[in-house]
């Protein structure tokens, strides 16, 4: 396996822009999600209303993997359902872990399907599923700590 | 060509169609044929639980590990084999000191002073103390080459009770001044507690010498197996402290309420012990005394100031601690490349055949103190060659391309 097929197009353009990675106004939920292993850190915000995530952007620090699956995921999940947007990330979830291989029952991941190969570097796994984590946290309710 | 090379079976073998360049070595080093034959001569012939049985092969696996215990002893210039203690790594060796020496012979207001550039298995340790007895840890702070200024060594004084400090930085590759920061601890009636994990592959350690109180280092980062690792106490010290772990082999007699415990080494290693590992290990001091430190020093030399130099010439690279080589600086090269995450670099090396390490390299205080989060580090040993470097370098200049940036 190349790493072209990691570190393609879609891959860098994302990584290099910022379209989905700030703030975002009145954010319903916050939550930050960690990487122990290489202490990256993502934190997504995402606005719902009547159980439709109307907006949603991250900040944080990561890799090019992590922080270009976050920002992929946030084009996808923008205007979805709640239960849909927790669908594509188990959807995903089962790409990358090699389990869904069939490219049909992929294309609802769109530019996501960039990352199929990752699949194939067991140490990059987790930098790819950071964001989409978080996203399942944060839809489960899962917030971030009170500051003391 | 690097004579050494040979030696090594899997930096002969093509890993995915490509030559291994391994320069991870300061995470671990390969091992030699010679460590490899070891251990596995002694588990086809001299197999059998030391220090039990009564039986000519027991006592055969006994001489094995105690001649292991001498070779080590000879080597880092205890004065006893009692001083030399078998544990499983440089973290449980530093562990022993903390919950048996830390524990029972500190209290509430002494200092702990170390820099800040410890690995955490010379942080987390002396945390606990600190919280189990109100102590206090002093950090010291290294300048923008990674030396410790006068000004941080003076940090060290009447209230430090302990100074933990490795013989080289894991990140940086610093040599820090070990005699000097020892006589100031001794001075402020400290005792010295040196990891020599970083720098026993590379650099002669004398205990003796460098009048440390006690001396940590692993196994598996100078050839030997992995299990296997050794803690150096003056025998004065580690006669005052009680057992670590306790259980087989440590104990002289046991009764239902109490027991009385063997004298040293004993009093240190309960349970069976690592022996095909001491085995290894001592393989692997004969292998580096054959090869001398004068070589190892002087080969790795010359790699690290290839490496630095070419380095310096790839725009958007930056170098953290000294960019140059010389006496006070070990073959550990720490870098990032400007708007490229470690982890990225790492897997377009990886591409290449080239093995480094990135991320925060057991060192979050030094992150947080360099103001990074994480870095990527290139490590050398003395059978790495100038292709190597090579190799390495031309890799590291397409990583920018990768990721769609420009140079």
């Amino acid at each position: 396996m190349g790493i072209e097929n990691i570190y393609t197009q879609i891959l860098t353009e994302h990584n290099n822009s910022s379209r989905n990675k700030h703030h975002i106004e009145n954010p319903t939920a916050v939550l930050k999600g960690v990487n122990p292993s290489c202490g990256d850190e993502i934190e997504l915000e995402l606005r719902e209303k009547d159980g439709v995530i109307e907006d949603a952007g991250f900040t944080g620090i990561g890799c090019a993997i992590s922080q270009a699956s976050a920002s992929i995921m946030i084009d996808l999940i923008k205007g979805q359902t709640k239960e849909e947007a927790l669908r594509l990330a188990n959807l995903f979830f089962g790409m990358i872990k090699n389990e869904v291989t069939d490219e049909s029952q992929l294309e609802d991941l769109d530019e996501a399907i960039a990352l199929k190969d990752i699949s194939h570097m067991p140490a990059r796994v987790k930098c790819a599923v950071l964001g989409w984590h978080t996203l399942e946290n944060a839809i489960h309710g899962e917030r971030n700590p009170e500051k003391s | 060509m690097n004579p050494y090379l040979n030696d090594f079976p899997i930096l002969k073998e093509e890993h995915n169609g490509k030559r291994l360049v391994y320069l991870d070595n300061a995470a671990t080093t390969q091992k030699p044929l010679s460590v490899i034959r070891a251990v596995d001569e002694y588990y086809r012939s001299s197999n059998a639980n030391p220090h039990r049985g009564l039986y000519e092969l027991s006592i055969r696996a006994t001489q094995m590990y105690e001649d292991s215990r001498a070779a080590v002893r000879e080597f880092i210039h205890a004065e006893k084999d009692c001083e030399v203690l078998f544990t499983r790594n440089a973290s449980e060796s530093l562990n022993l000191v903390a919950y048996s020496y830390g524990l029972n012979f500190m209290k509430e207001g002494d200092e702990i002073a170390l820099p800040v550039s410890e690995h955490h298995s010379n942080v987390l340790p002396w945390q606990m103390v600190a919280r189990a007895k109100g102590a206090k840890l002093v950090f010291l702070y290294p300048d923008k080459n990674g030396r410790l200024p006068q000004a941080e060594l003076d940090k060290i004084g009447p209230k430090t009770k302990l100074v933990a400090v490795a013989h080289v930085s894991n990140v940086l590759g610093t040599v820090y001044p070990v005699e000097e920061i020892v006589r100031r601890a001794h001075k402020a009636g400290a005792v010295v507690v040196l990891d020599c994990a970083q720098s026993i592959p590379h650099y002669p350690v004398d205990v003796k010498k460098l009048d440390v109180d006690f001396a940590a280092f692993s196994g598996h980062k100078m050839l030997a197996p992995m299990g296997v690792g050794v803690l150096y106490g003056k025998e004065e010290l580690l006669n005052q402290m009680p057992p670590f772990l306790t259980g087989g082999e440590m104990i002289e007699s046991v009764s239902e309420q109490d027991a009385t415990f063997a004298p040293l080494p004993q009093k240190f290693e309960a349970g069976t012990q690592n022996v095909g590992g001491a085995v290894g290990l001592a393989a692997a001091i004969d292998y580096l005394k054959q090869i001398g430190y004068d070589t190892i020093i002087k080969t790795e030399e010359e790699l690290l100031s290839y490496a630095l130099d070419g380095m310096a010439k790839i725009p958007h690279v930056t170098v953290y601690g000294d960019t140059r080589a010389g006496e006070q600086r070990c073959g550990v090269i720490s870098f990032n490349v400007d708007g490229v995450h470690p982890h990225d670099v790492s897997s377009i090396l990886d591409s290449d055949g080239v093995a480094i390490r990135a991320g925060h390299h057991c060192a979050q205080p030094l992150m947080q103190y360099l103001g990074v989060n994480a870095t990527c580090r290139a490590s050398l040993y003395f059978y790495n060659t100038k292709e190597d470097i090579d190799i390495f370098l031309a890799s590291l200049k397409k990583v920018r391309g990768w990721l769609g940036l420009g140079d």
